[in-house]
């Protein structure tokens, strides 16, 4: 096994272990800690894609940026008391598992036929893209219209969540 | 060298994972890490496929992806904070006012 290979299958296990984890955490910290876990494997799931910009980009906007929010709300919010925690599962569980499942296998079976398995080595120029030099110049170049309209979006998103979170009178 | 069905198959689990989140878990900010994790199992694939075909717009898509992430947990934790705070809950079972 190379080291390459080696890198790949600790990085993908680490982030199923820690995605499955997520799910089981009863506490919504606990639950977020392991989300960054898996976070960190991604970043270097992007890495030995040769995709570094994107792999810096998503540790500092994901891990940074998104989870601090989280942990925040969950601060905010006090959420350590047991007594809200409790969920209540019965058979919407075992519906919720079997659908998971069900779709789990049709994307199996789906890439059984695909296309994909003639893909065995990365593009030759998959090192060049991934720097930051040629996504900039793809970025304001091709993409300048969808980057300026981004700009929109992140303005909406700021003043919803100043309205939305601001303290209002009750009663 | 990793054959791209490696990748493909654990982006599939981990977008699995997230839709039993989302379907399982009551809480609603576990509801909202599950759709993270779903958004980011789609960026592993479209970064995959970037790297596999040598081009770039999978990646660029990946970056609109980042954008409109950050987007929703800003906006849907402003309504978890304002439902928590006329409700006193974030259990989504008790959260009907917009059920009949």
């Amino acid at each position: 096994m190379t080291f390459e290979q080696s890198v790949f299958y600790v990085l993908a296990a680490v982030s199923i272990f820690s995605a499955v984890m997520m799910l089981l955490q009863r506490s919504p910290v606990n639950s977020a800690l392991y989300l960054i876990l898996n976070f960190f494997c991604l970043g270097g799931l992007y890495l030995t894609l040769n995709a570094q910009f994107i792999a810096v980009v998503h540790i500092s906007v994901y891990a940074g940026a998104i989870m601090v929010l989280f942990v925040f709300v969950i601060m905010l919010l006090n959420l350590g008391d047991e007594k809200r925690l409790r969920e209540h599962l019965g058979i919407r569980m075992y519906f919720g598992i079997a659908f998971s499942v069900a779709l789990l296998a049709e994307l199996l079976y789906i890439l059984g036929f695909s296309s994909a398995n003639a893909y065995v080595q990365q593009s030759p120029s998959a090192a060049e893209i991934g720097t930051v030099e040629y996504l900039g110049k793809v970025l304001f170049t091709k993409f300048l219209f969808p980057f300026e309209i981004t700009s929109f979006l992140l303005l909406a998103a700021i003043i919803g969540a100043v309205i939305l979170a601001k303290k209002k009178v009750v009663q | 060298m990793i054959p791209l069905n490696y990748y493909l198959l654990l982006s599939a689990f981990m977008f699995c994972c997230g839709v039993l989140g989302v379907v399982v878990r009551r809480n609603a900010i576990v509801v909202f890490m599950s759709i993270e994790l779903m958004l980011n199992a789609v960026n592993l694939t479209l970064v995959a496929y970037s790297a596999f075909l040598g081009d770039v717009t999978g990646q660029m898509l990946v970056f609109f992806v980042m954008v409109v992430a950050a987007a929703e947990a800003a906006v849907g934790l402003a309504i978890i904070i304002s439902l928590f705070r006329n409700k006193q809950t974030v259990n989504v079972d008790e959260l009907n006012i917009l059920k009949w």
